[in-house]
């Protein structure tokens, strides 16, 4: 028991290293469509950490929305706008070694800040489960309000999307 | 069940966010930052969870904010990509640096 406890932590330290290197990938690379398939590991890694963090749910809807939908949508905007020949083309500015270099210190000072923060880790909530039905039930209740903003936000997203993307008509501008 | 320690997990998510904050500075390609943009969502709902999981007195908390993360991601990406391919038709580019328009 001792020994599969241990490698499951060993899998999710592995999981969590092969997210970063997929990250990397996203940013690192030259052809966009490597980033997109990229970006889909990473997504799939995330789901997995979730899972170890017991919110199953959320993996489901991870992989369902983000690596079904978002992760689509993005290829499809990289086929429509991109040749997919032309890698030769730079794709970073002249930015990077000073952007490295304040990443560097926000990463040093939010992990000095990390380690040293005591965390109210409480037993009761990492004994506690949530249940699909606990979240709806939360969803209709407490949190009814931030869920109906919710889709109105995406009603509205989702027209502007459509009025953006349409093709002007020209008959239409007299 | 696995028990990670809390500051592991925040500082990997703190580590992916940090690379979608490099990309997103660093990326010429207005698709490549939105993708970066979405690495960045994606680092801060693992840290919701984590919370969620580990402190929270009412543990659905974090995960329905996480879900409204997702939500308010995919209409993001969604709404973002739109301009890029209305701009594409306008502009013939997707470089940010070449999309000048109202800069003087």
């Amino acid at each position: 028991m001792e020994i599969l406890n241990w490698m499951a932590k060993f899998g999710t330290y592995a999981v969590m290293a092969g997210i970063l290197i997929f990250a990397l990938g996203v940013v690192t690379l030259r052809n966009l469509f490597h980033c997109a398939l990229c970006l889909a590991a990473a997504l799939i890694g995330t789901a997995v950490i979730y899972v170890v963090l017991q919110a199953e749910y959320l993996a489901a809807i991870q992989i369902l929305l983000y690596v079904g939908a978002v992760v689509t949508l993005i290829i499809f905007a990289i086929m429509l706008t991109e040749h997919l020949a032309e890698t030769t083309i730079r794709q970073n500015n002249s930015q990077s070694p000073l952007a490295i270099a304040g990443l560097l210190g926000f990463v040093a000072l939010l992990t000095a800040l990390i380690l040293k923060t005591p965390w109210p880790i409480t037993q009761t909530a990492l004994k506690a489960k949530v249940s699909v039905m606990g979240l709806g039930k939360a969803l209709m209740g407490a949190y009814a309000f931030p869920f109906e903003v919710i889709s109105i936000i995406l009603i509205a997203a989702l027209i502007g999307t459509v009025v953006i993307a349409k093709k002007d008509d020209p008959e239409e501008r007299s | 069940m696995i028990v990670l320690p809390l500051p592991h997990i925040l500082i990997f998510s703190l580590l992916l966010f940090a690379i979608g904050v490099y990309g997103a500075l660093v990326r010429r390609n207005i698709i490549g930052i939105l993708i970066s943009i979405e690495l960045m969502l994606n680092a801060a709902n693992i840290n919701l969870i984590a919370f969620s999981k580990y402190t929270s007195l009412s543990p659905e908390t974090g995960q329905i904010f996480a879900l409204f993360v997702i939500a308010i991601a995919a209409t993001a990406a969604a709404v973002g990509l739109a301009i890029v391919l209305a701009l594409y038709r306008v502009r013939k580019t997707v470089q940010a640096n070449e999309v000048n328009l109202l800069k003087w």
